[in-house]
């Protein structure tokens, strides 16, 4: 097995999965109603405890401690995609990205539990599990905004277009691409990208939004590489400020 | 958690004239005996009143509690401390939902209370009008106000309304886990390096006074509140459970070599009354009147989410509103 294909793998998921839970553990205490400060706090630690499981395989593989390796390293040293960093905003732009990140996370585990590397696929199999409730979450909420009043039509609409080329970063193929395919580790990006549209479509489908013309949209990447937009770094330096504070100390 | 010393409305003599003497007589056996009142059980209005009053701020507290700490999520050293400061304020959060609902049984909706909170008609725990300015505070919260909630809760869930005790049995549950979670925290500042120790003893610095506060003010300056123990309301004095709290928690933070700012402090072994300097009361009323450090920033933040998330809860009452069935 190509072990450097299977790194790359594995950090780009964890990295994904530690930002994105970050970022929707900001709603805590924040939330429009209640329920959905207690949903997003919920669906937060389930996505860090996904990342921890993950870079917990890669430390099995020999890289560095959990902690160190998500407290310690630098933007430009992240692989994730550039749609999971980007600011909360308005709620209309944390839904709608949770609904195209968490309807490609779903997809991608699933995927992976085919994996012919053992233990991603039994960790896949445990974390299937849990997506499946945040997509449930994704879905009722699109559907019930996405058909409710002019003004939460108008939002999550504009929330879509904004968010689109970023969901289509998400699929950004790593230089392994090949290489992940052929020893069976993943079925690969583009057949990712394929089911995602076709399941975002039977949503929206039912609701009053409308998907943008995917030809006419310039996807950003760049997230894979480590070329990150300006939000990545001051998210990271929040997250390590106690953490680095204090090198080698016990919290 | 919650803040102790909830503010009561003054209570007329009066207050009573107008209820029927037998059925008041009735109520009053029935508290006597044990008995827990129900939402559609006969109630004098000023149980009601009181009641409402006392789980909305208690409801209030929580939500506004979880703010402080709920700032250090985003920063907290480490997978271990991050998922699990996480899971805690999401409890508050959901203590908040129990609580909002018990208080809804007596006829106040959540809008209204929540419209009452960010208003400032009604009131929230003092103890989180303060700022958290280190990770050691936020472990002060987790451990010591918690601490200090877990006395006040398990006292009132012995109390008279039903729905407000069997909301209070679930949160004591998830409370007893916060406190271990706060003091596992303070353990390891209390032994790592002489900076993360310093760390703590300037938060303990810091809020010893709030968490003196936090009982609410000296039995000998505190409204009268003998109907209300009667009624099981109130089911302490705050003096009571400051002492409850002092007893419990000032020998586990000597233990850990801490000072704690009152050369006063000091238990009477013949009476088990503990000594201590009293705060200065006239800094809690400032503070519960509205002129605390965070008091105005506590109200924006929560005045904030509120606006911005009314859109969302206008979607939730549409007609045009496609209805998910939910996937048990």
């Amino acid at each position: 097995m190509n072990e450097q294909a299977l790194k790359e793998f594995l950090y780009k998921m964890a990295d994904d999965t530690l930002i994105i839970g970050h970022r929707n553990s900001e709603w805590t205490g924040m939330g429009p109603i209640l329920e959905e400060d207690i949903a997003f706090s919920s669906m937060a630690q389930d996505q860090i405890g996904q990342s921890l499981a993950l870079f917990t395989l890669l430390h099995q593989l020999g890289e560095q401690e959990p902690d160190t390796v998500a407290f310690m390293r630098n933007a430009n040293q992240f692989h994730n995609c550039i749609l999971t960093e980007l600011p909360n905003q308005e709620y209309d732009f944390s839904i709608v990205r949770h609904f195209l990140y968490t309807t490609s996370a779903t997809l991608r585990w699933d995927m992976c539990t085919h994996s012919s590397y053992e233990p991603l696929a039994q960790l896949a199999k445990k974390v299937k599990g849990e997506l499946r409730y945040h997509s449930l979450h994704a879905r009722t909420w699109i559907q019930q905004l996405g058909s409710a009043t002019e003004e939460s039509i108008s939002r999550l609409q504009r929330s879509l277009e904004l968010a689109m080329p970023y969901a289509l970063g998400i699929f950004e193929e790593s230089p392994f691409e090949k290489e992940l395919v052929a020893q069976h580790i993943f079925e690969g990006e583009k057949r990712l990208m394929e089911k995602w549209l076709s399941a975002i479509e039977e949503v929206l489908g039912k609701t009053q939004l409308v998907i943008p013309d995917l030809k006419l949209i310039q996807p950003v990447l760049g997230g894979r590489k480590g070329q990150h937009s300006e939000h990545l770094q001051p998210l990271l330096d929040e997250m390590s400020e106690v953490f680095r504070t204090e090198p080698g100390a016990e919290w | 958690m919650y803040g102790g010393g909830n503010t009561f409305e003054g209570i007329k003599t009066d207050s009573l004239a107008q209820e029927d003497p037998q059925k008041l007589a009735a109520f009053e056996a029935r508290i006597a005996r044990g008995e827990k009142i129900e939402p559609t059980d006969w109630m004098p209005q000023l149980y009601r009143k009181q009641l409402i009053r006392m789980i909305e701020q208690h409801a209030h507290s929580e939500i506004i509690g979880a703010l402080p700490e709920g700032t250090w999520i985003t920063r907290a050293p480490g997978f271990k401390r991050k998922m699990a400061l996480m899971a805690k304020v999401q409890d508050e959060v959901g203590h908040a939902q129990l609580l909002y609902s018990a208080a809804e049984t007596l006829g106040k909706s959540r809008e209204e209370m929540i419209n009452d909170l960010i208003s400032g008609r009604s009131k929230y725990s003092n103890v989180f009008n303060y700022p958290t300015f280190t990770w050691a505070d936020c472990c002060f919260i987790s451990w010591l106000v918690d601490a200090g909630a877990i006395v006040n809760q398990l006292a009132n869930a012995k109390g008279s309304y039903g729905p407000y005790c069997r909301a209070l049995d679930r949160i004591c549950a998830e409370e007893s886990f916060h406190l271990k979670y706060g003091h596992h925290c303070v353990i390891y500042l209390a032994s790592g390096t002489p900076h993360q120790r310093e760390m703590f003893q300037e938060a303990l610095n810091r809020w010893w006074t709030p968490m003196m506060h936090f009982f609410g003010p000296s039995d000998k300056i505190s409204a009268h509140t003998e109907i209300l123990m009667r009624w099981k309301v109130k089911m302490g004095t705050n003096d009571e459970m400051r002492n409850q709290f002092l007893d419990m928690y000032v020998p586990k933070i000597w233990e850990l070599g801490f000072t704690i700012p009152d050369p006063a402090l000091k238990k009477d072994p013949a009476t088990g009354k503990w000594a201590y300097t009293e705060p200065d009361w006239e800094e809690f009323k400032r503070v519960i009147n509205g002129d605390g450090p965070c008091n105005k920033e506590r109200l924006a933040v929560r005045r904030v989410a509120e606006e911005r998330g009314r859109w969302v809860r206008e979607a939730l009452k549409s007609p045009k509103m496609n209805y998910v069935t939910p996937l048990a």
